[in-house]
C-alpha cells in the first residue's frame, strides 16, 4: 500500500480492501516512525485525520465517492487549514491557528480526501533546503545528512520517505521542482493563475503558485484535476473551463518537439546531472520525441530579477506579522516602535530579515527604478525568450538543479551559492509558465536527479503526457530510498 | 506688501457602496467594534484583497461628472502604500498610485467675485484605515477594524483658490456634486467627507511658497478657519523675515489653531509598488458608455438650461442647483405649473420651503408635500383664491400631512374674498369705525391707510384679496 498509486489506493477503497481509515493510520504510523529522523511534517494530529477518514469511509459506503475520497494528502505548512495549527515554518506563526480554509484545502476536502498533516518548509518558504525552518531542517530520505531541497522540502522527503502518498508544495523560484529533484520524487508547479492562492500565505505574489508533489505524473494529474479551479476570491485566479489532466497521459510522444536550451547546460551543472539528462533525453528521443536546439538568451539574468522582486513583495507581503492582531508578540517592550521591532526581530528567521532588509531596500525612494523597474523588465525579457522558443518546440526539457543534494549546513552561510540552485526552475516563475520535475537517474551518493520539463501556458497536461510515457519507459520514480528503515 | 494665499484640497470621499473596497464586509456606520472586519479585513495569513465593482463604478462616475470620458483612465493600477499602524492591518494600505483611474477634470464654483474653475489633478480609489481607540483603555490602544477597508475617492484639487472662501466654495460644491450623481453620502460627522488642505502664501505672481498640510478638515468652518489660521501665521513668520517649514499640521478646533504634526524630514517612504495581488483595473469603452448612460443631468448643466428655458439668474440658478433633490423638485413643480412663473417658483423653493425644511431638520426626500401639489397651491395664488401669506400658512398645514391646498382651504375656511360686494361692507365698517384714521389720510397721512387697511385684513381674517382692498378702500376714502 505504501507504494501504491493513487489509482490503486482509490481502487482498493472502492473494492473495500482497505478502509480510508486504515490507510490512514497505515500512513500515519509510518510517519510517527520515521518523522523523528526526517523532520518532514511540523504538525500531525491522528484524531483530526482519522475524524476525516472516517467520515470518507461512510462516504464510500454511501457510492458517493470521487476519486481522491479517503486518500491521505499531506499539506504543506503554507496552507492554511481550519483548526489545525499553520506556521509557514516560522516562530512568528507558532500559535497560529486559522479560522479559515484555503482553496486548495477545501477543494482537497470536498473531494473527500484526508488531511494527512502540515510538512515542513522553508520558512515562509524562503530557502531551497528546507533548513530555515523555525522547526528544524529536514533531513532527505535518500541520505539524512543532505538537504531534500526547499522549501516544499518537507513535502517531497514524505513522498520519498512514503510517509503520504500525496502531497502539496507551493513554488515561488523553484519551491515544488528543485525538492522533487533532490528528494527523487515528480512535482508540478502549474501555470500562474491556475490554482487559487487564497489561503496560500503569500512569500511573492506574483510567483507564488500552488501544485501537486507524488511519486508519478499519473497521480500529478489526478491531484491537479483537484487542486486547479477558478476562484472569485483570488483576483490573479484564471476563469477558464476546469478540464482532466490525465486526458493526455497515454498519448504517444511520436513528433512531440522537445526544445533544449542550451543556457542550461552550461558552467554550473553538475557533470553527473548533465549525463542524467542527456540519458533521459535519449529516452524521450526513444520514445518520438524530437529534440529541437532552442535558446533562453536571458535566462541567466532570473537569479538577479528574481531576487530583486520576490523580495521587493515578501517585503511587503510579510507587513502583516506586526504582533497586533495574532501571532509572535514579544514580551516586553516600550513602545510601538520598540514592540513592532522586537516581534519581528524575534519572530523572523535570519534568511525571512535577509529578505525583507533586500526587499525594504529595492523598492525605497530613489532605487526603485533601479532596481525594481529594471528587475520587471528583465522579466518581461524572460517571458519573451519562452514565447520564442515555443515557435519552435512544443515543450522544454533540462535539468531541474545543477547539482544533487548537497550536505545540510553547506550553504547555508552563503546565500548566493544557495539562490544559484534555483538558477533553471526560476525563469518559469518569472513568465508565469507552467514547469514539473520528475526523477530521472541518480548521481553521486545514490542522490536523485530531476528532469525538469517547462511547457506553454495552460499545456499541463502535455507536460503530465511526456512525463508519464518517460515513466512508463523508466522506473526511476519508482525507487525507494534505500537508507530509511523505519 | 501683500501676500497671495494659494490653496489646494485633498479630499477624501467614502464611497457609498454596500461592501468594503476589497472584502465584503459591510460597511454600515457605527456598529460594535470589529463585527464589519471580515478575515481579509483583519489581514489574516494567507487572505487577497478583490476589487469591488461597485466603488470603481463610483469613481468612473465622478470622473466623467468632472471632465468626461477624458478624465477617465482606461487602465489604472493599485498600488500598495507601506507604511506600520496598528489600524493598518496589512502593513500596507491599497491606493493608486501612478496610474489613478481619474485624471484630471475641473469643479466650478461660485463666489462673490463670480464663478472660476478649480482644476482637479487626479482622483483616485483607496481603502480607508481602521480606527485606533486611546480613550476607554489604560496603559494601551484598542483598534476597531471596521473602517478598515471601507471605500474611499482622494480627490485632488490642483493649488487654484486664492482665499479660505474659495476652498470652502470649492467644498461645498464637490460635496453637493459627489451626493448629486450618488456616489458618497456627505455625511461630515461620520467621516464620509473631510477635506485635508495645503496652504502656503506667496507675493502674487511670484513662485509658489513653501507649503503646509492641514490634515481631517470635517466641517466647512473648521475648513475656513483653519485656512485663515494657516495663512496668517504663514505671513506672520515671512513678515518678520523667517522661513516656513514644509510640514503636516492638525486643525484644533477647540483652540481654532493649526499645530505641527510632523515635517517632512519625518515624512515616511511609502514604498509604493503595484500591487501583485489586483490585476490592473481595465475600464472598456462600453462599460463607461453604460455609466454615462445612467448619469443624471449634471448641476452645471442645470445651472444653464435654468438660466435659458426658465429666464432665471446665475443667483437662483445656483440656490436650486444646491441638491439633486431640491433642483429636481423644482423642475417637477414647473412641470406641474398652470399659472405662475418658475421664478415665483425658484423663490418660494428657496425662500419659504427651504426654511421650512430646515426648521423641521428634514431634507426634500422627507418631505410630505409632492411637486405636484406645491404647484396646485402655488397655483392658488395666482388664480386669487388665496393670497401669498395665506399659502405659508397652507404650506405649513400640507407639510404637516393634512391634505392638499384645496382640502385645507375648505377645511378651514381660508378662501380668498374676492367679493366686492362684501369687501365694500366690511370697508364701509372699518371707515365707519376709524374716523381718526379717514382724517389723518385725508389729511395726507399715507401711514394712515395702511393701518384702514391692516384693518379691513384683520376684519377678514386675511382672506380678503389685497389688491381689491386697496381699491375699493382708496375709492372710498376719495368719495
Amino acid at each position: 500500500m505504501l507504494n501504491a498509486s493513487l489509482n490503486e489506493l482509490s481502487a482498493a477503497l472502492a473494492q473495500k480492501k482497505i478502509s480510508s481509515a486504515e490507510l490512514t493510520q497505515l500512513f500515519l504510523d509510518r510517519t510517527s516512525r520515521l518523522n523523528g529522523a526526517l523532520n518532514a511534517f511540523i504538525t500531525v494530529d491522528a484524531e483530526k485525520s482519522l475524524a476525516q477518514a472516517l467520515a470518507a469511509d461512510e462516504r464510500i459506503a454511501k457510492g458517493d465517492a470521487k476519486p481522491l475520497t479517503g486518500i491521505p494528502v499531506a499539506h504543506k505548512d503554507i496552507f492554511v487549514t481550519k483548526g489545525w495549527r499553520t506556521t509557514c515554518g516560522s516562530k512568528m506563526l507558532s500559535n497560529f491557528v486559522s479560522p479559515y480554509d484555503a482553496h486548495v484545502i477545501e477543494r482537497f476536502n470536498a473531494a473527500g480526501a484526508v488531511i494527512l498533516g502540515k510538512t515542513n518548509m522553508d520558512e515562509f518558504a524562503m530557502g531551497s533546503s528546507s533548513e530555515t525552518s523555525f522547526y528544524g531542517p529536514v533531513k532527505n530520505p535518500w541520505g539524512p545528512a543532505y538537504v531534500p531541497g526547499g522549501s516544499s522540502g518537507g513535502s517531497t522527503a514524505a513522498i520519498a520517505a512514503r510517509m503520504a502518498p500525496a502531497a502539496t508544495g507551493t513554488d515561488t523560484g523553484g519551491s515544488i521542482r528543485q525538492p522533487a529533484a533532490l528528494s527523487g520524487v515528480s512535482g508540478l508547479k502549474p501555470t500562474y493563475g491556475l490554482v487559487s492562492r487564497y489561503g496560500m500565505i503569500a512569500f511573492a505574489s506574483s510567483l507564488d503558485q500552488g501544485g501537486p508533489i507524488a511519486k508519478s505524473a499519473e497521480d500529478l494529474a489526478l491531484l491537479l484535476n483537484v487542486m486547479a479551479g477558478f476562484d472569485e476570491r483570488d483576483s490573479t485566479s484564471v476563469e477558464r473551463a476546469a478540464e482532466d489532466y490525465r486526458r493526455e497521459l497515454d498519448r504517444p510522444l511520436a513528433g512531440l518537439r522537445v526544445g533544449v536550451p542550451k543556457e542550461h547546460f552550461g558552467g554550473g551543472l553538475a557533470a553527473e546531472v548533465g549525463k542524467a539528462i542527456e540519458a533521459a533525453l535519449a529516452q524521450l528521443e526513444k520514445l518520438g520525441a524530437k529534440r529541437v536546439p532552442v535558446n533562453l538568451p536571458s535566462s541567466g539574468l532570473s537569479v538577479p530579477a528574481y531576487y530583486v522582486i520576490a523580495p521587493a513583495e515578501a517585503s511587503s507581503n510579510l507587513s502583516r506579522f506586526d504582533g497586533v492582531r495574532y501571532g509572535h508578540r514579544a514580551k516586553e517592550y516600550r513602545d510601538l516602535a520598540d514592540m513592532y521591532f522586537r516581534t519581528r526581530a524575534e519572530g523572523f528567521g535570519a534568511e525571512v530579515r535577509r529578505r525583507i532588509l533586500i526587499g525594504t531596500y529595492v523598492l525605497s525612494h530613489g532605487y526603485y527604478d533601479a532596481y525594481y523597474l529594471k528587475a520587471q523588465k528583465i522579466r518581461r525579457l524572460i517571458a519573451d525568450d519562452f514565447v520564442a522558443a515555443f515557435k519552435q518546440c512544443d515543450l522544454i526539457v533540462g535539468p531541474t538543479a545543477p547539482t544533487v543534494a548537497f550536505k545540510i549546513g553547506a550553504k547555508a552561510a552563503d546565500p548566493v551559492q544557495m539562490y544559484l540552485n534555483d538558477i533553471y526552475t526560476i525563469p518559469a516563475n518569472l513568465a508565469g509558465l507552467p514547469a514539473m520535475s520528475i526523477p530521472c537517474g541518480f548521481g553521486k551518493d545514490d542522490l536523485p536527479v530531476g528532469l525538469h520539463i517547462v511547457g506553454n501556458y495552460f499545456s499541463e497536461a502535455r507536460m503530465l503526457n511526456l512525463a508519464h510515457q518517460y515513466q512508463k519507459a523508466t522506473d526511476w520514480h519508482q525507487r525507494e530510498p534505500g537508507g530509511i528503515r523505519p | 506688501m501683500n501676500w497671495e494665499i494659494v490653496i489646494g484640497l485633498e479630499t477624501h470621499a467614502q464611497l457609498s457602496t454596500q461592501s468594503k473596497m476589497f472584502s465584503g464586509a459591510s460597511t454600515a456606520f457605527g456598529a460594535a467594534p470589529n463585527t464589519q472586519a471580515s478575515a481579509v479585513d483583519i489581514a489574516l495569513p494567507g487572505v487577497l484583497p478583490v476589487a469591488n465593482k461597485d466603488a470603481v463604478e463610483r469613481a468612473i462616475r465622478f470622473g466623467l461628472a468632472v471632465g468626461g470620458e477624458n478624465a477617465i483612465n482606461r487602465r489604472s493600477v493599485f498600488a500598495r502604500k507601506n507604511y506600520f499602524y496598528p489600524d493598518l492591518p496589512k502593513g500596507y494600505q491599497i491606493s493608486q498610485y501612478e496610474l489613478p483611474i481619474v485624471k484630471g477634470g475641473e469643479i466650478r464654483i461660485l463666489t462673490k467675485s463670480g464663478e472660476k474653475a478649480v482644476r482637479l489633478t487626479r482622483a483616485h480609489l483607496e481603502e480607508d484605515a481602521g480606527k485606533s481607540l486611546h480613550e476607554a483603555f489604560r496603559d494601551s490602544s484598542g483598534i476597531d477594524l471596521n473602517r478598515a477597508g471601507v471605500p474611499l475617492l482622494e480627490i485632488v484639487s490642483e493649488p487654484d483658490m486664492r482665499s479660505a472662501e474659495e476652498a470652502v466654495a470649492y467644498a461645498k460644491t464637490l460635496h453637493s456634486l459627489v451626493r448629486w450623481i450618488g456616489i458618497c453620502d456627505g455625511n461630515m460627522q461620520e467621516g464620509s467627507f473631510r477635506c485635508d488642505a495645503n496652504v502656503s502664501v506667496r507675493r502674487p505672481g511670484g513662485p509658489l511658497g513653501t507649503r503646509a498640510e492641514i490634515k481631517n478638515l470635517n466641517s466647512f468652518r473648521f475648513l475656513e478657519h483653519a485656512i485663515e489660521f494657516e495663512a496668517k501665521r504663514q505671513i506672520d513668520i515671512l513678515d518678520d523675515g523667517g522661513k516656513i517649514v514644509q510640514e503636516t499640521r492638525l486643525y484644533d478646533a477647540d483652540r481654532d489653531e493649526t499645530r505641527a504634526m510632523r515635517t517632512k524630514e519625518e515624512a515616511h517612504d511609502y514604498r509604493y509598488f503595484p500591487d501583485p495581488d489586483l490585476s490592473p483595473l481595465e475600464v472598456s469603452e462600453k462599460w463607461m458608455g453604460e455609466i454615462k448612460a445612467k448619469l443624471p443631468e449634471l448641476p452645471e448643466a442645470k445651472r444653464k438650461r435654468y438660466q435659458i428655458e426658465y429666464a432665471l439668474s446665475l443667483y437662483d440658478a445656483s440656490l436650486l442647483t444646491d441638491t439633486r433633490e431640491k433642483a429636481e423638485y423644482f423642475e417637477l413643480v414647473c412641470r406641474s405649473l398652470e399659472g405662475p412663473a418658475p421664478k415665483t417658483v425658484a423663490n418660494w423653493i428657496t425662500g419659504e420651503l427651504s426654511a421650512l425644511l430646515n426648521d423641521r431638520g428634514i431634507d426634500f426626500s422627507q418631505l410630505l408635500i409632492s411637486g405636484k401639489a406645491f404647484a396646485k397651491l402655488l397655483d392658488r395664488i395666482k388664480d386669487g383664491t388665496i393670497s401669498a401669506n395665506v399659502a405659508k400658512e397652507i404650506l405649513h398645514g400640507m407639510a404637516n400631512g393634512e391634505g392638499d391646498a384645496d382640502a385645507i382651504i375648505a377645511k378651514r375656511g381660508l378662501k380668498q374674498i374676492s367679493d366686492a360686494g362684501a369687501i365694500e361692507k366690511i370697508v364701509d365698517q372699518v371707515i365707519a369705525a376709524n374716523p381718526k384714521q379717514v382724517e389723518d389720510y385725508r389729511a395726507g397721512k399715507e401711514k394712515a391707510f395702511n393701518s384702514l387697511v391692516g384693518q379691513v385684513m384683520k376684519a377678514t381674517q386675511g382672506k380678503a384679496n389685497p389688491a381689491q382692498v386697496n381699491e375699493i378702500l382708496k375709492r372710498k376714502l376719495a368719495g
